[in-house]
């Protein structure tokens, strides 16, 4: 029995890295028309892990924010397969602080293994940077909405996922790190992902189950990029509904309800 | 030979496992003497006590668990813990955890590795945080993430000033997701306590990584580096795994992390309080008069 759950969560993990699955530069222009790009945190570097801009969805004037794996060989080493170093996390930051200026909700596309572990990426603060924009879009004061494409890896995921409604592609996963990092860790040994992914819970259905994600979006059978259309056109749906929703909202409600969102998460027990 | 200095030093030679970081060299009754950790010279039990723990030889900075730092931190006999009822549960019905979990607090005699409440420094009244390096390496679960947030909501409310000693691996790897989701709530109460025009002295010590380096423990106004703590994001073991290279000298210590920017200030433990007081008399509302 084990075995088989161990099989189908695997087998979710695989579509959600599967080679064809399509990224945020396929879904972009799919949901925001018009878009232009829009680069460089103005300090460092432009980081390519990470696509921001401006456009319109349905007319309406939006932020878009995306982590960006790449899709061929020459792309993903450029995009360094979507880990971001800090100035990737800083020019996300600085394109929100654009769209509260400009009163433009904020449409936010999650797709990392996580935040990029190395010399210049510690040297340049990556605590810091992630850590900043957790404090900062606590105050960003126009709707975000967020999508986990493929995976939502650790605080390098979480560090543009504080946001109004956060959604999960059927089959993508979000979790403190990855399968085969829990493995090493726990087991010390990183071939039994597959062992570990079984027992973190990282699947859509365990996160709407713990009320982290405020919803699935549907994928075809074979996967994402078995029809992208239908997926596309549900998380239009989505992003339609939840903007006449969040609209309505007062600023001071808006930012009230995000920091109830995440303050009520986590299991404790409490003594008398 | 063969005298417990030898066998102490026999033993810092040796990595060490999880339980032996609870079974530090001074817990050892019979030893008049503890081996520094970095140096391996014998050290008078009484005379690293009274010299806070810090090598009087290299300087190395054994760290401190919770009581200690609330000890050589707070003024005597003014702490007074809040939230102390909080435990953990195993929300994702991990393997072991349980057990785990008891096993840390019966050597701990501390129910989380968070400690949170109101003291004084110089006489000056501050909400105060601790992280227990030896309480599952610090680690943040949903315990440790929701004592620091009511501790930072209770400082925002009372309009007190906030200090907190990190000593973290980082996020609780057994609650999973939910420990993920602890760095953002933190850090979105520290926001609304820096909102309301409030201090924030974050004390970064021996270790802070992962998940803690990258919420609260970096949201301070102030970032103090304790000598030689190991400060950062990745752990120097995943770095070296993912570039396959060797990690420059001084990597990640609190000086390196002085040198690129990232921390105000690195002290030493015995100059830590007189800095926070001064730090915190600085900040008293009608300073500027």
């Amino acid at each position: 029995m084990n075995a088989i759950r161990e099989d189908a969560i695997w087998a979710k993990i695989k579509l959600a890295r599967h080679p064809k699955r399509p990224t945020s530069q396929t879904v972009i222009p799919l949901i925001v028309d018009d878009f232009i790009e829009l680069f460089g945190d103005r300090a460092f570097a432009d980081d390519r892990s990470f696509i921001t801009g401006v456009g319109r969805f349905e007319g309406m004037p939006v932020t878009v924010i995306a982590q960006e794996k790449g899709i061929s060989t020459p792309e993903r080493i450029e995009r360094n397969f979507g880990m971001p170093h800090p100035e990737g996390y800083r020019k996300a930051l600085r394109a929100m602080k654009q769209a509260a200026k400009f009163q433009r909700p904020i449409i936010v596309f999650i797709d990392t293994p996580g935040a990029y572990p190395g010399i210049g990426a510690e040297e340049r603060g990556q605590a810091q940077a992630i850590a900043n924009n957790l404090f900062e879009m606590t105050s960003i004061k126009t709707p975000i909405i967020a999508f986990v494409i493929s995976e939502g890896g650790s605080g390098g995921a979480l560090a543009i996922g504080v946001a109004d409604k956060v959604y999960m592609l059927d089959n993508s996963i979000y979790s403190v790190l990855s399968p085969e990092g829990f493995a090493s860790i726990l087991f010390k040994d990183s071939t039994l992902a597959k062992k570990a992914a079984a027992l973190m819970k990282l699947t859509s259905e365990d996160l709407l189950s713990f009320k982290i994600i405020d919803g699935i979006v549907k994928e075809a059978e074979g996967g994402f990029h078995e029809n992208v259309e239908l997926t596309v056109k549900h998380m239009r749906q989505i992003i339609k509904r939840d903007l006449r929703q969040l609209g309505k909202l007062s600023e001071d409600d808006l930012l009230e309800r995000r920091y109830e969102r995440f303050r009520r998460m986590g299991v404790v027990a409490e003594e008398k | 030979m063969g005298t417990v200095v030898d066998k102490l030093k026999a033993k810092s030679a040796v990595k060490k496992t999880p339980q032996d970081l609870y079974v530090r060299p001074s817990d050892i009754p019979q030893g008049l003497f503890v081996a520094c950790e970095k140096c391996h010279a014998a050290i008078y039990q009484k005379e690293l006590d009274e010299n806070l723990r810090v090598c009087p030889h290299c300087q190395y900075h054994f760290r401190l668990n919770a009581a200690e730092r609330i000890r050589v931190t707070l003024d005597e006999g003014s702490f007074s813990e809040l939230f102390s009822k909080l435990t953990s549960v195993n929300p994702l019905g991990m393997p072991e955890y349980d057990d785990k979990l008891a096993k840390s607090q019966a050597l701990s005699n501390m129910k989380e590795a968070f400690v949170g409440g109101i003291g004084a420094i110089d006489g000056i009244q501050v909400a105060f945080g601790v992280l227990d390096p030896f309480f599952m390496m610090g680690s943040m679960g949903s315990v440790v993430g929701e004592k620091m947030t009511r501790l930072v909501e209770y400082a925002t409310k009372a309009k007190l000033p906030l200090i907190v000693f990190s000593g973290s691996g980082g996020a609780r790897m057994q609650e999973g997701i939910f420990s993920l989701m602890q760095m953002a709530k933190t850090s979105m109460a520290v926001k609304r306590h820096s909102d309301a025009g409030l201090l924030f002295i974050s004390v970064l010590t021996d270790p802070t990584t992962g998940g803690v380096a990258a919420s609260f423990a970096s949201l301070g106004d102030i970032l103090i580096a304790e000598q030689g703590a190991l400060i950062g994001f990745a752990g120097p073991r995943v770095i070296k795994q993912t570039i396959q290279q060797d990690l420059p000298e001084g990597f990640q210590t609190a000086e390196f992390q002085l040198k690129h920017g990232q921390v105000d200030l690195v002290a030493k433990r015995r100059q830590i309080k007189p800095l926070l007081a001064k730090l915190l008399r600085l900040h008293q509302p009608g300073a500027m008069k």
